[in-house]
């Protein structure tokens, strides 16, 4: 089967193109991409004033199965990740069970694979039922098809079981996903702690929580020439110290979400529970600095940490609500309207941030369209606003801090391995 | 005069006018206590609900007597924390009370933004009795009457509040109530029990009790907590009570009519002598009696009450 996207401008940062051409797809793989290919044999899809991109890769997300299914369950999630221009994911493991065995592994690849949807990339647990103590069997994890390792769902608070973790893991040359937090100075916290917390009378958690951990777990892995991917950047001092230790020459990536470039902590004066989130959202001032830090390269990837919880989680008190908003079906609508309209990114930088470094970080053979490649295409409509509406999310979790928010821009195709998986926000 | 909202949340989005409306209608409340018949026909069939999620006799108590006095019928409404466990939301727990017909909420919660979340989903007016470390606005209302009922005025007057304002919904009450109606206000604790940036509140600062107290007119305590000691946030109660407080000689250094002011439970010996919570400056007792005058006022007004038919109403009481 053949497939002729026609007349979309191409925009591939890994080769350099961007302009008006045609893609061929044959056999699920790019066959050819230049200017006025015929061929009669394959459907034609006429894509002018579209954006043809490598199809995008969300390398942070919690489709919660096994475990939390009544939030979300593989097959809502993958149907999520498609209808939100999302060919990939990479799911965390926080599940119940943990998935820090290869049973669970195997699980949710397969249930992945049964969707045909989108790819669903599992990253296990760095440590055995993520409790910090001892680590995983990694090298095992990595044969039955990790992309990544990740203390997401309980950060190791132990320097030395991290050191271990990073020392033991650069023999396969894979990236430990870290959350920096030093749970110690958050303990009860709610929220960022500034003037809002102080007004609201919630609890605070203070962005040097974070900002240590980083510096901590750069100086670790950079000690022990092992690979660190810092998850969800959210202040002002995290982006600094990536900058100097990138500056450095140390090896680091590092990722943020569209929530803390959009949003600060006065979203949180309503005490709306789908405004609390870890880490959480920052100041004004820390929102320009991660916007530095997406335009100058500092912050590598955009990724959503996707975390659908159900009303019994968030239509609660603030204090007893879950961490977290759902974000696979804003996360480009939201990274073209804040980053791409407002001339932040150029759309090859938002493609570098949401498809091509994704693909490098978690060691895929993705993020751009050369000929052989496998055909994970996204197309976007630039033109397109609308304005968002939780209840049309796919995901099972509708607890967004964006519903009712006007945006420009949303994918307009999804093709994974050379199928049309959704067009114009329908599922094929 | 009358108020144009029927929930009360805080203070922090009070005008000085309506206030001086809450303050003004508790004085012509506080004017029927004398009398041997102390209820008005008010709020007479309508059903004013306690809703406590956390345990607390005073207010409870002062909520319960304001509303008896002015005709309405009150519900006792007490949740312990096990029947939250047990599944029940506290959306369920409030709908199930609003099925009783309640006209009024009184809501106590231990965490910051119940009461906003509860206007959000009920058709009840909401007052709010103290919710987490975020406001406690009678509070707030009875200690501006107080101060005012003694000094005859708020303007100008040099206040300083001692002790744990981070974790105090009081303190954050008092901070919009005083420096709205003009007074100057200095907090005095250790930098540990100090919130982020409160100075853009409009208050000063201050962790040296000895200089800040010097030519005070009113001298607040707030209770400190045994419990903050084992999160390091001071080392013991010695010291904390050596630096931060008051006793008689401290005392000495504010003005010779100084208020000595607390909203209770008193820790006696360690935010506060015996001697200055028993001394003749202190009005400690008169802020109880005058919290239920400010609450009638606040529940009346909620109500849709008008300030100058209280008259009217205090003649049918009799």
């Amino acid at each position: 089967m053949k497939l002729l996207l026609s007349a979309g401008r191409v925009i591939d940062p890994v080769n350099k193109i961007n302009e008006v051409l045609d893609v061929l797809i044959e056999d699920g793989k790019i066959s050819k991409v230049a200017k006025n290919i015929k061929d009669k044999a394959a459907m034609l899809v006429d894509l002018k004033s579209k954006i043809i991109v490598p199809g995008l890769i969300d390398m942070h997300v919690h489709l919660r199965e096994p475990g939390f299914e009544y939030k979300e369950t593989i097959s809502t999630g993958v149907r999520a990740a498609v209808l939100g221009g999302f060919a990939s994911v990479a799911c965390m493991p926080n599940t119940d069970p943990v998935m820090d065995n290869t049973a669970v592994v195997e699980y949710v690849i397969s249930k992945g694979k049964k969707e045909n949807l989108a790819n669903v990339y599992p990253i296990a647990s760095v440590s055995k039922n993520a409790k910090g103590e001892e680590i995983s069997d990694i090298g095992m994890l990595l044969k039955s098809g990790v992309v990544a390792l990740s203390d997401d769902a309980a950060p190791l608070m132990n320097a030395e079981i991290m050191r271990r973790a990073f020392e033991y893991t650069k023999q396969f040359n894979v990236s430990i996903i870290t959350h920096c937090e030093d749970k110690n100075m958050t303990v009860d916290g709610v929220m960022n702690e500034s003037f809002n917390s102080t007004v609201l009378g919630l609890r605070g958690m203070a962005p040097v929580a974070e900002s240590i951990m980083v510096y901590r777990n750069i100086s670790i892995a950079n000690y022990m020439k092992a690979l660190v991917h810092i998850a969800h950047v959210s202040c002002k001092e995290s982006v600094e110290i990536i900058r100097w230790a990138k500056k450095q020459g140390m090896r680091v990536t590092c990722e943020t979400a569209p929530h803390y470039f959009t949003l600060n902590d006065e979203a949180v004066k309503s005490y709306d529970t789908n405004t609390k989130m870890n880490p959480p959202l920052r100041s004004a001032e820390d929102v320009k600095a991660i916007i530095a830090g997406l335009k100058d390269g500092t912050i590598d990837c955009i990724a959503s940490d996707h975390a659908p919880h159900g009303r019994i989680d968030k239509e609660v008190e603030y204090n007893y609500a879950a961490f977290g908003i759902v974000g696979l079906e804003t996360m480009l609508p939201l990274t073209l309207t804040e980053l791409v309209d407002k001339k932040i990114l150029t759309l090859e930088q938002a493609v570098e941030k949401l498809s091509v470094m994704p693909a490098k970080i978690l060691g895929l053979k993705k993020g751009s369209l050369s000929a052989g490649a496998a055909a994970d295409i996204t197309v976007l409509d630039l033109e397109k606003k609308y304005v968002i509406d939780v209840n049309k999310f796919a995901s099972k979790s509708k607890n967004s801090p964006f519903n009712g928010r006007p945006v420009k821009g949303a994918a307009f195709m999804t093709i994974v391995g050379g199928e049309i998986k959704m067009q114009e926000g329908k599922l094929l | 005069m009358g108020l144009k909202r029927k929930h009360l949340i805080g203070l922090e989005d009070a005008t000085t006018e309506e206030i001086e409306t809450y303050l003004n209608t508790a004085e012509s409340f506080k004017s029927v206590f004398d009398r041997k018949i102390k209820k008005v026909p008010a709020l007479r069939g309508r059903t004013i609900v306690n809703l406590f999620f956390e345990n607390s006799t005073r207010t409870r108590t002062s909520f319960e007597l304001a509303a008896k006095r002015l005709s309405a019928d009150v519900i006792n409404f007490s949740v312990s924390t096990s029947s939250v466990a047990k599944g029940e939301t506290l959306i369920d727990t409030a709908k199930t009370i609003e099925a009783l017909e309640s006209d009024m909420i009184v809501v106590r919660h231990s965490c910051s933004g119940v009461p906003l979340l509860l206007t959000k989903t009920l058709k009840s007016g909401i007052v709010n009795a103290g919710d987490g470390m975020h406001e406690h606005p009678t509070q707030g209302l009875l200690d501006l009457f107080t101060i005012r009922e003694k000094k005859k005025k708020i303007k100008g007057l040099k206040i300083v509040m001692v002790g744990d304002i981070a974790h105090s919904r009081v303190a954050r009450s008092n901070i919009y109530g005083m420096t709205k109606m003009g007074a100057d206000l200095t907090l005095v604790a250790p930098p540990t029990l100090i919130p982020q940036d409160i100075e853009r509140l409009g208050v000063k600062v201050d962790h040296d009790l000895r200089k800040a107290i010097k030519g005070a007119d009113v001298v607040y305590m707030l209770r400190i907590q045994i419990e903050r000691q084992k999160r390091n946030l001071f080392p013991s109660l010695r010291e904390f009570s050596t630096l931060y407080g008051v006793d008689e000689e401290k005392l000495k250094l504010a003005n010779i009519d100084a208020l000595v002011m607390h909203p209770g439970p008193m820790n006696r010996g360690v935010e506060i002598s015996s001697e200055v919570a028993d001394s003749e400056q202190s009005v400690i007792c008169e802020q109880v009696t005058n919290g239920i005058a400010v609450r009638m006022a606040v529940l009346y007004l909620l109500a849709g009450g008008e300030t100058n038919e209280i008259a009217t109403l205090s003649r049918q009481g009799n």
